[in-house]
This record gives C-alpha cells, structure tokens and sequence, in this order.
C-alpha cells in the first residue's frame, strides 16, 4: 500500500505536508514530492486534504 | 539573483510574518535576508483575506490607498443553523475591518522591506539548518538545483503551515488533522450580497462540519466565498459546492475568478518559540486564532515582537535559547495567553449540536457585544453567568472546558 496524489484535482495547499508526522510530503510551490519510504500510512493527510486529492494505491 | 554572503538574520517564509519581520529588522540596520521556496509571493493564497482595522499600527510603513485594501467592513451576519440571523454591527462599537488583496499585500510589504535594505531569494527552498555547538547558524537550501550554504547569526522560521525548519531541531509542528480546519474557497464575481460591508457566516452541520461558511466582500458584487470544515466525511470542495447550490439565488450569475485551498491551524500555539540561534513566527507556530482562524495581524505583531528582541540579540551578540526566550514570554503575555483561552472556546462549541448552536445564537442576539469579548478570551465568567440562567442545560459542559 502507498498513497498517490491525484495531481488534477491538487490545489498546493500544503494541508497534507502540514499533518505529516514523519516529512514524507513536501510542498514546493505547486508540486508535491511524496516519500514513500518515509510514508507510515497513519493517513492524516487523506483525512486534511480539503479536495480528497490523496488516495491510497495498492 | 543569489545572495550568499553571511547575513546577521536569514527569514524563511516570505508571508506575512518572515516580511514584516525583515521590515522592522531592515529599519534598525540589521543586515537581513528572507528566503522563499515558492516563485512568486502572495500567491496562491491560502487566505480569506479579512483584517482588523486595530492591526493596522503594524502596517504604517506601508502606503493605504493602494491597491491592497479592497473593501472596509463595519459588520458582520451571523447564521444559526436555523438561519437565526445575528447581526453585528462592530463599527458602532469602534471595530471595522478590511478586506484585502493579498498577493498585492505581501508585495507592497516586501517592497518596503527591501528599500529598507532587506534582501529576498525567492525560489530557495530550505531543507536543513547550518548547526554547530547546538546553535543555528544559517542555512542549507535547493536554489536552481544548486545547494547553497547561507550563514546568519540567527534564523527566523516563518515557514508557514507547512512547517518544517523547526522540526530539525526537534520542535514538532506536524499536529493532529482534525485541529487544522481544512478549507475550500472560491473568490467569485457578480455574487449578490447582502451588503458588500458586512461579512456573513454560516454555522451548519450540513455545510460546514466542525466549522463554518464564509462571505468576505471584495467589492460590491465580489466576494471570497468559502468554509472550513473538520473532520468531516467529505471533501471541504464537496461542502462549499453543496451550499452554493442550495444558495443559487445569490451566485445564478456568477462565477470563481479564483479557486483557493488551505489548511487553517485552529489550535493552540506551539509552547517552544526559540532555539539556540532561531525563533519561530506565524503560523509556523500555530499563531492564528482558534476561533475564526485569521492570522495575518496575530503574525504582524509576533513578528515586530520578534525583530524587537532579534536586535537586542544582535546588540548584545548573544543568540542563545535563554536569552531569546524573553520573546516566547513577551509573546505568550501579549498574544499566547488570549489564544489559549479562545482554544478552549473552540473545544467548548465544537461539542455544540445544530440546537445548541441555535440557543447559543439567542443569548448572542441579546448580548452582541460578548460574541466579539469571548472571540478576545475575555468574559467567560459573564458568558457562564447567563448560561446559568438561559441554558442551564449547556452549563455543566461550558464550566468543565472554559474553567479548566
């Protein structure tokens, strides 16, 4: 299991980075970089994600 | 354009609090440099862009008149779930507010900064801290996928919601989601408004969950529509689309000239604001207030607070955590204290029902005034003294959550 953002429906809002107990999400301006191995699928930034914009992916 | 250099301050986060920090510094002839990873400043915004009149003493330098300050207020509608309507009007009691452009407000805050002398790196993105002897000494950062190496006497964090500086120290910014309200906004043209000098919210459980809608005026017809809401089952999107629709009087004609996302910290502020050689401002540190989540004033002012002590620091060459701690105990004392107790009064009416907040509209209806006094962290006691009288009901859950 890993989470994916869905780039289309992103708005650069940081939500998810902000939640992020372990830095696995960086915000740089409009492009997310996500972490997978640093990712611990705790899915805080699934629950902040003011467009539902991250899902998990098997 | 690079500037690498050592600087006696190096700011990241080029917003609200990192500029006007640079500001006051600029002006006392501290050699300053602010760094941001975005390449343009001010935009997207993540804002519903009210300000309070009373934060203006912080912007003096900045010319009025300009292009930023697009709309005044001089009152607020407040919405029940029933739709009770309470109607505030704050400019008879002295208090009118702004709406502001954002992006061109950060310009014009940056513009002066730099004729200060201030300098800026946009398109720097930070990703560690220069530490030797357990002091901050600067910084480390992508510019133009080339690394850079910048070194300061002392660092101040004002890296957003998205923090992550303070967290090389060991100071944890990442918090809980649900004391984040996760908002959606769209700034839509040709709205029709009540009155494009009153703001409207909405309180509802079924637009805005653990929050709250908002109406900020732009102009007569031009408004940022948006809400927060938390711990919500659907997306912030889903909400603010659901209550345009059953609202379609009003937007039939218009459209979003804007779409803005955000997270809004509505918790309390961080307790440890210092570090040997670093200082954390806005809302980096959670400074935004719990209750209506607004933070550009709070960050105006822990940013001139914070310049205030940085040159003192300066002038005294001394950078260590002890002595910068007068800025955490300033801060707290001035700000921290008042926000710790609107938190409580957030923890207070998100455990309110649709009918709770229906009563609490009524006592509100009657005394206007306390709405704005308990938004300060002031009067609790007078606000439990009525509920003792008009709803004992909510009496014992306010006592165990305001008094504590």
């Amino acid at each position: 299991m890993a989470i994916r953002v869905k780039r289309e429906v992103c708005c650069y809002c940081g939500g998810c980075s902000a939640v992020c107990p372990r830095n696995a999400l960086d915000l740089i301006d409009t492009y997310l970089y996500i972490r997978k191995d640093l990712c611990i699928m705790c899915k805080n930034c699934i629950k902040v994600c003011p467009l539902k914009a991250i899902e998990v992916v098997e | 354009m690079k500037f690498d250099e050592e600087f006696d301050v190096i700011i990241i986060g080029a917003g609200p609090a990192g500029l006007k920090c640079a500001l006051e510094l600029a002006k006392r002839n501290v050699n300053v440099l602010i760094v941001d990873r975005k390449q343009q400043i001010g935009s997207p915004k993540r804002c519903g862009e009210g300000l309070s009149e009373r934060w203006f003493k912080y912007l003096e330098d900045i010319p009025k008149g300009s292009d930023w300050i697009k709309q005044k207020i001089t009152g607020v509608y407040v919405f029940s779930p029933s739709k009770k309507m309470l109607e505030i009007d704050t400019e008879r009691i002295g208090k009118i507010g702004y709406i502001i452009e954002r992006q061109q407000f950060e310009k014009r805050l940056a513009e002066v900064a730099i004729r200060y002398g201030a300098k800026l790196m946009l398109k720097t993105n930070v990703y560690d801290l220069i530490l030797e002897n357990g002091y901050v000494k600067g910084i480390v950062a992508n510019y133009f996928d080339e690394e850079i190496k910048i070194r300061s006497k002392i660092v101040v964090a004002a890296d957003g919601v998205d923090s992550k500086i303070p967290r090389i120290v060991g100071i944890n910014t990442a918090l809980n989601p649900y004391e984040f309200a996760s908002s959606f906004q769209y700034e839509m043209a040709n709205v029709k408004l009540y009155n494009p000098n009153y703001i409207e919210i909405y309180f509802s459980s079924k637009y805005a969950p653990g929050g709250y809608v908002w109406i900020f005026p732009k102009g007569k017809d031009v408004a940022n529509v948006g809400l927060g809401v938390r711990n919500a089952e659907k997306s912030a999107k889903y909400y603010l689309d659901l209550f345009i629709k059953d609202n379609i009087e009003r937007f039939k004609n218009s459209s979003p000239i804007e779409i803005n996302a955000g997270v809004v910290p509505v918790t309390k502020p961080i307790d440890k604001l210092v570090y040997n050689g670093l200082i954390i401002i806005g809302d980096s540190a959670r400074m935004a207030h719990p209750l209506h989540g607004g933070g550009i004033g709070i960050s105006l002012e822990a940013a001139t607070i914070a310049a205030e002590i940085v040159s003192k620091a300066i002038k005294h060459e001394d950078f260590s955590e002890k002595f910068l701690k007068e800025f955490e105990r300033k801060w707290y004392e001035i700000r921290g204290k008042e926000l710790l107790k609107a938190y409580k009064f957030r923890r207070f009416l998100e455990r309110l029902s649709d009918e709770h907040l229906d009563i609490l509209a009524d006592i509100f209806i009657d005394n206007p005034n306390l709405i704005i006094d308990i938004t300060h962290g002031k009067k609790f006691e007078a606000f439990l003294k009525i509920l003792t009288r008009k709803a004992p009901k909510l009496l014992k859950l306010a006592t165990a959550i305001l008094k504590i």
